[in-house]
């Protein structure tokens, strides 16, 4: 298949992540749409690896793919410490930065 | 043989991203996204990063998605009610934003000049993306890179820790006796997201 068509499916997967973020209210969803996008990001990655023959993108990959991992981990534990506070796990209630 | 498996991979990676926002039940969402990452792994396969696929198999769709699935079911996973209170407007203007983004990226890969990009990719050998070219090449050019990630682990590690560690005097000490607990099912009742579903026992002793 030609490079185009992983790019587009890239960039589908990428606006659907998009629209979840800005649609959806539940924290660990938001995380989920977030992972989606950065999935997109490391479609496009390989993708362009494969279209130049050379392994420097599939390393950017994997690199985010660590960046990830640490995401959900600190993501994850702020959600914990939410609902260890009894605090509601909605985005549109947790608005105390807000000022 | 290559396209049919690319078409399956796509439209299965582009399901599971919709059923991931869709889905009602954060649960369900989380497999969804099992499912997305799976096709994903399928479609780096295509394009010769084995090991990045298996990366994404074994790491990403095995520890981090159980790291997933053991907060859904430790939060809870509160069906969100269908209504938000940004109203419908809210959310047609994000399916706009989402479609117009849509079409920047498409101009942008289709008008981006590259002519390489209607081709099958450079002619690589039967080593390209093996676990020993990335080996190689963590250890050789990126090596920099792939200390800083340890280092980026280690840090995540140790906050995630200590963000979800129990405070002292952030909640009130409560003691519960085991009949208590076993009456609960085991969860701590929680105030505010969703009240009616503290238990009566539960609810009549906090009265």
């Amino acid at each position: 298949m030609d490079i185009e068509w992983y790019l587009v499916v890239s960039a589908l997967v990428f606006t659907i992540g998009l629209s979840g973020v800005l649609v959806r209210r539940n924290p660990l969803v938001i995380l989920l749409c977030i992972e989606l996008m950065l999935n997109a990001g490391n479609l496009a990655l390989v993708a362009f690896a494969r279209m130049h023959g050379s392994g420097d993108g599939q390393i950017f990959a994997l690199i985010v793919m660590v960046v990830a991992a640490c995401e959900v981990a600190v993501g994850l534990g702020l959600i914990v410490a939410i609902y260890r506070r009894r605090l509601p796990i909605d985005v549109d209630e947790l608005r105390e930065l807000q000022g | 043989m290559g396209p049919v498996i690319f078409f399956i991979a796509a439209i299965g990676a582009i399901a599971g991203a919709i059923g991931t926002v869709t889905l009602r039940n954060p649960f369900f969402s989380v497999l969804a996204l099992v499912a997305h990452l799976l096709c994903l792994a399928a479609l780096f396969l295509l394009l010769h990063a084995e090991f990045v696929a298996a990366a994404q198999v074994v790491v990403y769709a095995g520890a981090v998605m159980v790291l997933y699935v053991f907060v859904v079911s430790y939060v809870g996973g509160a069906e969100e009610p269908l209504s938000s209170p940004g109203g419908p407007g809210l959310r047609a203007i994000s399916a706009l934003f989402a479609g117009a983004l849509f079409v920047e990226l498409a101009i942008a890969i289709l008008g981006s000049g590259l002519s390489a990009l209607g081709t099958r990719g450079a002619v690589v050998g039967g080593s390209f993306g093996s676990p020993a070219q990335m080996g190689e090449l963590f250890l050789t050019t990126f090596l920099l890179a792939f200390e800083l990630a340890s280092l980026l682990l280690l840090v995540a590690a140790v906050g995630a820790v200590i963000l979800a560690r129990r405070r002292a005097g952030l909640e009130p000490e409560r003691s519960i006796s085991v009949a208590e607990l076993m009456q609960s099912g085991g969860r701590p009742t929680r105030s505010g997201a969703a009240p009616e579903s503290m238990p009566e026992p539960m609810a009549q002793a906090e009265r």
